[in-house]
């Protein structure tokens, strides 16, 4: 059967063994997590929780229904039509041509945002499709470390 | 009021109408059993081992439809409870199970008896707390026992520090739950529950996919009308034992591994499956590619995660069996008509008479499923049945003449040895008017024989009727038949003298070779009212047949009449 990515979105109480309960559910029952994020809702008893999976049609309806089977989940929702972004972090050695990292930052939404004795840091936040594109395209400029921080997303 | 926490669990209990509580006490929850020596609300029964005190609140709780109660203490009392905890995860049984912890201030310190419970128990509970305020507790035990009983029923695990049972807190005890995020759908959708009738109306070889759910939600009364409304066919889960009556004409027994030729080939040829809180499990479906491969589907469930989990619902109705059915009862009054199956029907009684559930008589050797067939004869519905995990187990599924729901009382998703004996002093406690009777194996038995005890010193009278084989039956059966004979560690030659071991505990022992010592003991145990163990040499071979191959079709099944040949 045809795997798909899917990004799953989850309402949450915000309860000490929500993370556990939810993280559980996908090694329990073998379930796929490319990224998963989470962060409570400002003003609000709940926190969202942004998963992405891959699976096939069958897993990712399982994959909804059983989180909505656990107590404290209030809503799932895994429209396709969701505005998705994910934050990187990467720190360059501060030999490297520091003017086309930048120019590349720019290009992916980012910037520098810190500048050391040895290294420089910068931040991009971009769909993580383009993303791979930034990661594939600082190859040259050696960067030292990465970070991806998960993706975000939100209904359209 | 200001109580301790342990108090607030004694008036929590009484609050909800909890007669009976079974449990062992230990370090961690010694605060709540001082109280329980105080209280006269409940009846505190002490099994010998915290997962007989689990598996007696599974008996419990499925004979009397209530919330089974459960009471064990930290670290290895609660690991022991834990095959209890996924037995009754497995099988939606309602339960809500108390723990006692170290204390606050000790946990996460690799302390004595410390264990992390609600991390354990997260993978086979319905839900679960560590309380750590006392203030909570009120408002979480009254939350734990409406999600065991709610929705899908469940086990729910509440754990509790030792200081959290000492802390002296203000007790109201909440009249009403309000969980945001719990609102189980229990009605089903009107105009999905009106296509499913016009689908059943429609359909020329419609068939009855009866599951445990249906006992679940006390729907058998609907479901047995709905049946003979519209005079079509049934096949039950095992699960769903005592949904029909034995002897009624439209059940064609049970369906599945061991399910009969009529009920597996009426699933292979059916047009339209209607399943009634049946999940489709793979001991019932076989081969999913070739499972009822020429029907429409209408699959009714409380739980929607059940709902084309395994197989595709054409008709996917999300609700509580009971309701949903006595809507379509209305509905297919008007619509169904029972004459538009009659010829589905000679076909299903041409497949029952060509190979009917059978066994071979012998003269010399009592066969284990005489002995069931005898005691349905001579008990019938006095008696609820219980049993341990085996081909005793499969055997009484299918030659026990169960008359009604709550009757039958087994370990079906999880497939529990030692689960049979205290279950079985559960279903007594719940229902003292039955006997009750546990059928298990000489391998079972030996699994929770320590509550021989509990039984004796209860006045539980359970009569333990041991099929003995001197064999693990079923795996010695799947070891002959897949495994080329080769008896792996199956021989159970070796055994203790049951009658001395019974009344070393108190209890009764009987030891059976012939079919009139067999009535003599069995009629000596119901009058003398004995826990008792009746041991019974059966033929030493005998396989549960039919049999569908694991993985294999329905259709292709292992039949009595070519083991003959």
């Amino acid at each position: 059967m045809q795997e798909e990515r899917r990004v799953i979105s989850v309402i949450v109480a915000n309860e000490a063994s929500a993370l556990s309960r939810i993280s559980g559910l996908f090694s329990a029952r073998g379930y796929n997590v490319v990224s998963l994020t989470v962060a409570p809702i400002p003003e609000s008893d709940y926190s969202r929780l942004t998963i992405v999976t891959v699976g096939s049609v069958r897993v990712i309806e399982q994959i909804t229904k059983q989180l909505h089977k656990l107590i404290p989940v209030l809503r799932v929702s895994d429209t396709q039509e969701m505005i998705e972004k994910e934050m990187v972090l990467t720190k360059f050695p501060i030999t490297e041509d520091l003017n086309n990292i930048s120019v590349l930052a720019n290009a992916y939404n980012g910037k520098i945002v810190n500048v050391g004795t040895d290294t420089i840091i910068v931040m991009i936040a971009d769909e993580p499709k383009r993303v791979e594109h930034f990661l594939t395209a600082i190859r040259r400029y050696h960067p030292l470390e990465i970070v991806r921080g998960g993706t975000v997303a939100v209904d359209r | 009021m200001q109580i301790s926490g342990a108090q607030m669990v004694i008036e929590a209990l009484i609050a909800e109408n909890v007669t009976t509580v079974f449990g062992y006490p230990g370090g961690a929850i010694m605060n709540v059993y001082d109280e329980i020596y105080k209280q006269e609300g409940f009846e505190h029964i002490l099994t010998r081992h915290e997962q007989a005190a689990i598996h007696a609140a599974e008996g419990y709780a499925k004979v009397t439809g209530k919330v089974g109660v459960a009471m064990i203490t930290s670290g290895p009392g609660f690991t022991n409870a834990v095959t209890g905890l996924a037995d009754a995860y497995m099988d939606s049984i309602p339960l809500v199970v108390i723990s006692g912890q170290v204390p606050m201030s000790l946990i996460g310190t690799d302390a004595f008896q410390e264990i992390d419970a609600v991390g354990i128990s997260r993978a086979c509970t319905k839900h679960n707390y560590l309380v750590t305020d006392a203030k909570d507790l009120p408002r979480i035990l009254k939350e734990a026992f409406y999600i065991a009983a709610s929705g899908r029923p469940g086990p729910v695990h509440v754990d509790i520090p030792k200081d959290v049972t000492a802390q002296i807190e203000e007790f109201v005890y909440p009249e009403n739950v309000d969980i945001p995020t719990y609102k189980p759908t229990v009605k089903g959708n009107k105009r999905q529950i009106k296509k499913a009738v016009e689908a059943i109306a429609e359909a020329k070889r419609p068939l009855f996919y009866l599951g445990g759910g249906v006992i679940n939600s006390n729907a058998a009364e609907e479901v047995r009308a709905f049946v003979k409304q519209t005079g079509i066919p049934a096949v039950e889960t095992f699960m769903a034992r005592g949904t029909l009556r034995y002897d009624d004409p439209l059940l064609i027994s049970m369906l599945g591994m061991h399910g009969s030729y009529a009920a597996n080939m009426a699933m292979s040829e059916t047009d339209l499956v209607i399943a009634l809180g049946a999940r489709f499990d793979d001991r019932v479906t076989g081969k999913l590619s070739e499972f009822a491969k020429h029907a429409g589907i209408i699959h009714v469930d409380i739980d929607p995660a059940s709902i084309s989990k395994l197989v595709n619902a054409d008709y996917p109705i999300v609700g509580d069996v009971k309701g949903v059915v006595a809507e379509m009862i209305e509905l297919a009054k008007e619509q169904v008509d029972p004459k538009r199956y009659l010829p589905w029907l000679e076909t299903v009684d041409h497949f029952d008479k060509l190979h009917p559930l059978r066994y071979i008589e012998d003269t010399d050797r009592i066969k284990p499923q005489w002995v069931i067939e005898r005691v349905g004869e001579l008990l019938g519905d006095d008696a609820n049945i219980s049993t341990d995990v085996g081909q005793h187990q499969m055997w009484t599924a299918q030659f026990y003449p169960f008359t009604r729901p709550r009757q039958w009382v087994s370990s079906g998703g999880l497939g529990t040895m030692g689960f049979g004996f205290p279950a079985a002093l559960g279903v007594k406690r719940g229902a003292m008017d039955k006997i009750s009777i546990n059928f298990t194996g000489d391998g079972s038995i030996l699994m929770n024989i320590q509550e021989l005890m509990t039984a004796v010193e209860k006045k539980l009278p359970v009569i333990n009727i041991i099929l003995n084989n001197n064999y693990l039956g079923m795996v010695r059966q799947w070891q002959t038949l897949f495994y080329n004979k080769r008896h792996s560690e199956t021989d159970l030659s070796m055994q203790p003298d049951f009658v001395m071991l019974a009344e070393s505990f108190g209890g009764v022992g009987y030891r059976v070779s012939t079919k009139e010592e067999f009535d003599a003991a069995l009629k000596d145990a119901v009058e003398k009212n004995v826990v008792a163990i009746i041991d019974v040499k059966v033929e030493r071979l005998e396989n549960v047949l039919p049999m569908v191959p694991s993985g294999g079709s329905l259709f292709n099944m292992m039949l009595l009449e070519n083991k003959e040949s």
